[in-house]
């Protein structure tokens, strides 16, 4: 598979200005201005190859949207070396904007007051594609997507999932080689959030193009990405596969137990998190596993046993907590 | 070819658009006669006052002035520089810099598109304030032809000035101070106010080195006015000038301010 994202070392700092509370601070703010630095990425390196699906995941702030509007073209960076389908996006050369994709989940980027049809065609116009593959193409998208009835209401009429479906239509018109997205199932329902990751999947399946997606729901990134990026304070801290980092990072495994009577002195074996009746859920320490197992079997009767790693939600929760204690740590230090 | 396709399809989803709010028209394109209205009524009682003559112009040249300016201010009409703010914040220039052909044409596009239905309706509008306040029209043939490349050039020479002015919302916000202080010399040394002619002569002279007359009253004086053919072909060079030292300064301008742009949270 051939590398279609090259990142090196990217940088990107953004002074900001700060000012203290009051009537007092903001009078001394005309006179001395404060700046502060923040670095939104921080010397950052990573690749995505063609046809790749990789999740790139961090907490609100950590720099996830900088990068994606940087590899877009959009900011340009501190410093570092950026290739994304061999252009240096910035640059913004109309070749590289006709082979990419950005869709924000909280943004509209379709004509607001016009039907959907009409706005598709605008996209026809700017990316000069042939009438006839534009039809079929926007008419199997809004196939796959059920969209047929709502083509000819005004965006403003659409419902929030609507109109994210509609706004992914209008993205891949023009059949982009690399999809950026940015939280497409943002504040979308449960059903509707399937339906936008099996496109996702399907899109990718049919026409190869890779796709580097951020989402704060980990469904989105278990049912997707076979490789995610972790970014935490602006630095990669992970990547890899979402085993792998459960592996790493998880000391536990999750038991789902359904015992046929009512256990005794259950709590011995692992830290129960939750009960029900019959059924108790239990975190037990990995090394541990086939030991509590094979001594629950022996102990009770036993009507269903499960064990799973834990939810990867919990995994990058504890790295973060992890990565964070040790900023302090070393800040402490230096203190 | 892009670009033509890409101008006709966004014009088209301007008128669209345009009629897509038929009440916000009404009250918009009433909007626009308001003002002339309003210059017309005041010129003409001055003239009829002095004898049908007021600076050296008759009441009927006031009426032909303000009757083709209802026109000329339809065309002027391009992206505010104060909508700049908005377009930053609310993601809109996110998105248009994500298209694979510069953004001023999606502005050129669109305004351009909703000043078709414009033009139509002014048409009627002309007839009837013809009949009221009786304009003393005399233009060449040239003189008409010249008009219509004018305005739109006109449209074009303040596309990009707002653009140059909106600009500076990259480097620093809250500057509608300036953009007020932009329009009001606009107001007085375009001829949007009144017509150049009644002005002091150092104003018109420094007006010559200036965008704004040639945007509102050289268009509106090549069929109101009795302009020579040399002052038509002049007129039209200076409009050409401005349109090219304005499109060197975007270019410039332009790379420097999308460095500047942090699109945070957008």
């Amino acid at each position: 598979m051939a590398e279609i994202i090259h990142v090196q070392n990217l940088k990107k700092y953004y002074s900001i200005p700060i000012r203290g509370e009051g009537l007092k601070e903001s009078i001394r703010s005309l006179f001395f201005r404060q700046m502060r630095e923040v670095r939104a990425i921080d010397d950052i390196s990573f690749s995505l190859e063609e046809g790749e699906i990789v999740g790139f995941l961090g907490p609100n702030g950590a720099g996830k949207t900088s990068t994606l509007k940087t590899l877009s073209g959009l900011l340009h960076p501190s410093g570092g070396e950026v290739k994304t389908l061999g252009y240096v996006p910035w640059q913004r050369e109309p070749n590289f904007l006709r082979q990419i994709t950005l869709v924000m989940g909280n943004r509209n980027q379709l004509q607001w007051d016009i039907p959907a049809l009409d706005s598709f065609e605008l996209n026809r116009a700017i990316y000069n594609i042939p009438r006839a593959q534009f039809v079929q193409l926007r008419d199997e998208l809004m196939e796959l997507l059920e969209l047929k009835d709502l083509a000819q209401k005004p965006i403003r009429n659409l419902s929030l999932g609507e109109r994210m479906k509609m706004e992914l239509v209008g993205s891949l018109l023009h059949q982009p080689k690399i999809l950026f997205l940015d939280e497409p199932t943002l504040g979308l329902d449960v059903s509707m959030q399937r339906k936008i990751r099996e496109f996702i999947a399907e899109y990718n399946r049919r026409y190869g193009a890779a796709v580097l997606l951020t989402s704060h729901y980990m469904a989105d990134v278990e049912a997707l990405c076979k490789r995610v990026i972790i970014i935490h304070h602006g630095k990669i801290i992970f990547t890899g596969g979402l085993t792998d980092l459960a592996n790493r990072f998880s000391s536990h495994k999750t038991i789902t137990i359904t015992f046929i009577e009512a256990p005794e002195h259950i709590e011995d074996y692992g830290e129960i998190t939750e009960r029900n009746e019959n059924t108790i859920k239990m975190r037990v320490n990995k090394n541990e596993i086939a030991a509590v197992s094979a001594s629950l079997f022996q102990k009770f009767q036993i009507s269903d046993i499960t064990i799973e790693e834990p939810p990867i939600e919990d995994v990058i929760d504890t790295l973060f907590s992890a990565k964070d204690q040790m900023l302090e740590q070393t800040t402490d230090g230096i203190r | 070819m892009v670009y033509v396709n890409y101008y006709l399809t966004m014009m088209k989803i301007a008128i669209i658009e345009q009629f897509q709010y038929r009440v916000a028209y009404y009250f918009y394109t009433f909007g626009m006669i308001a003002e002339p209205l309003i210059y017309l009524v005041v010129w003409t009682t001055i003239a009829n006052a002095g004898g049908g003559v007021a600076g050296g112009m008759l009441a009927g040249a006031f009426a032909a002035y303000y009757i083709v300016w209802t026109l000329v201010r339809t065309m002027n009409i391009s992206f505010t520089p104060f909508g700049w703010e908005d377009r930053i914040r609310m993601g809109q220039l996110t998105s248009m810099l994500l298209k694979p052909i510069h953004p001023i044409h999606s502005d050129l596009a669109f305004f351009g598109g909703e000043k078709i239905p414009n033009i139509i309706m002014w048409l009627p509008i002309a007839v009837v304030l013809s009949l009221i306040f009786h304009p003393i029209f005399s233009p060449s043939a040239l003189g008409i032809i010249v008009f219509f490349i004018s305005i739109w050039l006109a449209f074009i020479i303040r596309t990009i000035a707002l653009w140059l002015l909106g600009m500076i919302t990259f480097w620093t916000t809250r500057v509608s101070a300036i953009f007020d202080l932009y329009f009001a010399l606009e107001l007085i040394l375009s001829g949007r106010l009144v017509p150049l002619s009644l002005l002091p002569q150092w104003t018109q002279n420094i007006s010559l080195f200036l965008p704004f007359q040639w945007t509102f009253n050289f268009p509106i004086e090549t069929i109101a006015g009795n302009y020579s053919i040399s002052q038509l072909l002049f007129g039209l060079g200076m409009q050409i000038v401005w349109i090219a030292a304005g499109s060197v300064a975007l270019q410039f301008f332009w790379k420097r301010a999308i460095q500047q742009f942090t699109s945070v949270g957008n």
